[in-house]
């Protein structure tokens, strides 16, 4: 559908800046909270669990309308609060409500270099949609997250992508470290305000783990490379195989002339558990599975080079995004039997609860307060059962979470051929180690002002999963939004 | 996209690209490698560099046709381009004044061997080098080698060329004929297994370049780790080169020993 067709109908003049107040008075408050919340179509679950097509098929333009009727236009939209990188989204809200879609997406690329991808994969329900007035009102809140995406992915199917508007080029050269949420964030909005923006990415394909983590299934590659095209578009070079650190030092970039440098080098380095049989085959991080088949296609594209011990019973250690990632790919590759296995309860898993729910409809099982303690291999050294103790749940700690504690003697040995390991990332310590001088954390994050991202280094400012350990998409976004603003900021005034 | 300026055919099984990459051939030490990609759908594989040239901006490659993706690779020829190439990777080698270093290399462990053993030479060491293979097909570098060490020493498996019999012959001989204060050990896992423990019985500090299963060779992922010394290690970011008395190496050619499940 185009444009013309979607504003055909339309009555109101979004150039009058009155026209807000106006649709606001055109339907009474009570009759907007009144309706009802969109539910988005998603595939039957006994055929997604077999292909990569993406689960979630996004709203139909009337669904949309419809769906941002009811938001309130509030005066002090709560929502805005709670999204990392501030999107007006009642004003894209309202362009929505009135058919200006393709308006609708240039207001969120004013604040997010990924609306596309963030309307897919952020937190919504502990982010915008937590702080939306329904929720006060006992209410489900406006599916903010839903509309976001369907103004990008309208958008983009229309053919008329926007540009963003860039300033007047001022010459001056920046350098981003690592092309993930936080890297590309921080690089839209650089070259907006008018500098020569590269990033540098050690990967061969640019996205960080959007591509490499994030399966098809829940946020496919088109997408992603349709918001980096539009990136280049801008201006923003990118150069792959390139790692800040080896390839090319930060001396080298400032004797080639770079001004300032932004590290988003992200949370790269897998956590194992350090138990007996860990390192047999078929045991791997998450990273290891997830990179083999969504970056190199391993076990999904007949063509590739690239092998993968994908298994017919999988057992994904964790609870948090990325187990329920590899634990639905598992599936997807073959697996007969897929399970999760986390030492606490369902309450207290740290991954969306819309990827939990989708977990379990696919059919994979959930074995709760259990935990592994020891892998056991045939002779060949293949994997072939886990030693699972059980836990119980423990007095609260300081932070008032349950604390799962052994139950003496209680385990159960469980047939497996793959385990994938997926309790959690740590820093990548290979730009840290390389530059001398740079305060660390003992967490091994870069530290950093937490209002300007600036290092202890001045010309080195960082955001993301480098200075947070593993966090969220949006969250690095946010941090790469602030870095771009301090370090123009500084820049302008000369301090660097 | 790295164009291959030369292609060196060292022999039926073992080709050499000189391949433009000036970033990788700035930032080179002696033990560094690459990860290369060959066509859109091709793996990543950990390669060392065998030389490099800071003024020219190439490196050199030296690869043995084992599988698809090396066979692949090798098919390149002058003028074409290697799809994906990053690096350097790795920790370079400790390179010291130790006095007598013995360099025992096994097939195409040579090309790694090559800038270490120049390296070591440079400091002030007198170098010995073992080129040992299965067969004389497999001898490479030869000449390169003799350039600067002060003895190289040939042995095939199966007499082919130089002395018949296998590199640990070749280690022990010179340890029981002079005093030798370390030995670098490069090539397939058993025949640097073999190498570490006729080492430890003469107590001579020994580094291994391990060459185990790699992705990303960045540190993210954790398919080439190891046991060393009880400690779980990433050989691509902690490594190449390792204490060979303290590598389980049982441990590492299982996990070499690693085959992909059958598609469904």
């Amino acid at each position: 559908m185009s444009n013309q067709e979607t504003s055909k109908d339309n009555v109101i003049d979004t150039k009058n800046p009155s026209w807000r107040s106006e649709l606001k008075k055109q339907i009474s408050g009570k009759d907007r909270t009144s309706l009802s919340r969109v539910k988005m179509s998603e595939l039957p679950p006994n055929v997604r669990n077999k292909n990569y097509e993406e689960v979630n098929r996004g709203l139909t333009l009337t669904e949309a309308m419809q769906e941002a009727k009811r938001c309130l236009d509030c005066p002090n939209p709560g929502c805005v609060q709670g999204c990392p990188v501030g999107i007006d989204i009642p004003s894209f809200i309202k362009r929505i409500e009135v058919g200006q879609i393709l308006d609708a997406a240039k207001v969120l690329k004013e604040t997010s270099a990924l609306p596309a991808v963030c309307g897919r994969v952020c937190p919504q329900e502990k982010q915008c949609e937590a702080l939306c007035i329904h929720k006060k009102m006992k209410k489900e809140p406006v599916a903010i997250g839903y509309l976001e995406r369907f103004a990008a992915d309208f958008e983009r199917e229309s053919g008329q992508i926007s540009v963003p508007e860039v300033k007047q080029r001022n010459g001056i050269k920046i350098a981003v470290a690592g092309s993930g949420p936080a890297g590309l964030s921080f690089a839209g909005d650089m070259v907006k305000y008018g500098y020569d923006v590269t990033v540098f990415e050690a990967l061969h394909e640019i996205g960080g783990v959007l591509k490499y983590g994030i399966p098809e299934f829940r946020l496919p590659n088109a997408v992603i490379d349709v918001e980096i095209d539009t990136l280049r578009k801008t201006g923003v070079k990118f150069v792959t195989n390139c790692i800040v650190g080896k390839t090319i030092s930060i001396e080298d970039l400032k004797r080639d002339g770079f001004r300032a440098i932004f590290v988003a080098s992200g949370a790269g380095l897998p956590n194992f558990m350090h138990i007996k049989g860990e390192n047999y085959n078929g045991v791997m991080s998450s990273n290891e599975y997830l990179t083999r088949i969504n970056l190199m296609g391993a076990a999904r594209d007949k063509d590739s080079d690239t092998p993968v011990l994908s298994g017919k019973t999988v057992a994904v250690i964790g609870g948090g995004n990325t187990a329920m990632d590899s634990v639905r790919t598992a599936l997807r590759v073959g697996a007969k039997r897929a399970m999760i296995v986390y030492r606490r309860s369902e309450e207290e898993m740290p991954a969306r609860l819309e990827e939990i729910k989708h977990a379990k409809e696919e059919g994979v099982e959930f074995l709760m307060l259990h935990n592994p303690i020891e892998y056991i291999a045939d002779e060949k050294g293949r994997v072939k059962q886990m030693i699972l103790q059980q836990m119980e749940l423990g007095e609260p700690d300081a932070a008032g979470r349950r604390k799962p504690v052994p139950v003496v003697g209680a385990t159960v040995t469980i047939d497996v051929d793959t385990v994938v390991v997926a309790i959690g990332v740590s820093p990548n310590p290979l730009i840290p180690n390389s530059v001398e001088g740079l305060q660390m954390s003992k967490w091994h994050t870069v530290v950093v002002d937490e209002n300007t991202m600036q290092s202890s280094i001045p010309i080195i400012f960082a955001g993301g999963d480098i200075v947070r350990g593993g966090a969220t998409v949006i969250l690095a976004m946010g941090d790469g939004r602030r870095a771009a603003k301090s370090m123009h900021e500084k820049i302008e005034r000369g301090e660097i | 996209m790295n164009k291959i300026l030369k292609k060196i055919e060292f022999s039926s099984l073992v080709t050499g690209f000189v391949v433009e990459a000036p970033e990788v051939a700035r930032s080179h030490r002696a033990g560094h490698f690459v990860i290369v990609r060959t066509g859109e759908k091709g793996e990543r594989i950990p390669l060392t560099i065998a030389d490099s040239d800071k003024e020219a901006g190439t490196i050199l490659i030296i690869i043995q046709r084992v599988g698809v993706s090396t066979n692949k690779l090798c098919d390149l020829n002058e003028d074409d381009y290697i799809t994906d190439l990053v690096g350097p990777l790795g920790q370079s080698t400790h390179v010291d004044n130790f006095g007598t270093v013995v360099c025992a290399c096994g097939g195409v462990g040579a090309a790694p061997m090559l800038p270490i053993s120049k390296a070591l030479k440079k400091a002030g060491n007198k170098i010995i080098v073992i080129l040992a293979a299965r067969t004389k097909e497999l001898i490479i570098l030869e000449e390169q080698f003799r350039q600067f060490a002060d003895e190289v020493l040939i042995y095939t498996d199966d007499g082919s060329y130089g002395i018949k019999g296998l590199v640990t012959n070749g280690v022990e001989e010179v340890i029981k004929r002079e005093k030798v204060d370390r030995v670098e050990a490069i090539g397939p896992a058993v025949m640097m297994k073999f190498v570490s423990l006729l080492t430890k019985q003469y107590d001579i500090p020994t580094e291994v370049s391990l060459n185990t299963i790699m992705v990303d060779g960045t540190g993210m992922c954790g398919a080439c780790r190891i046991t060393v010394d009880g400690q779980t290690k990433f050989v691509c970011v902690d490594g190449p080169e390792f204490d060979g008395h303290k590598v389980d190496f049982d441990e590492m050619m299982m996990r070499l020993s690693y085959r992909p499940d059958p598609v469904s």
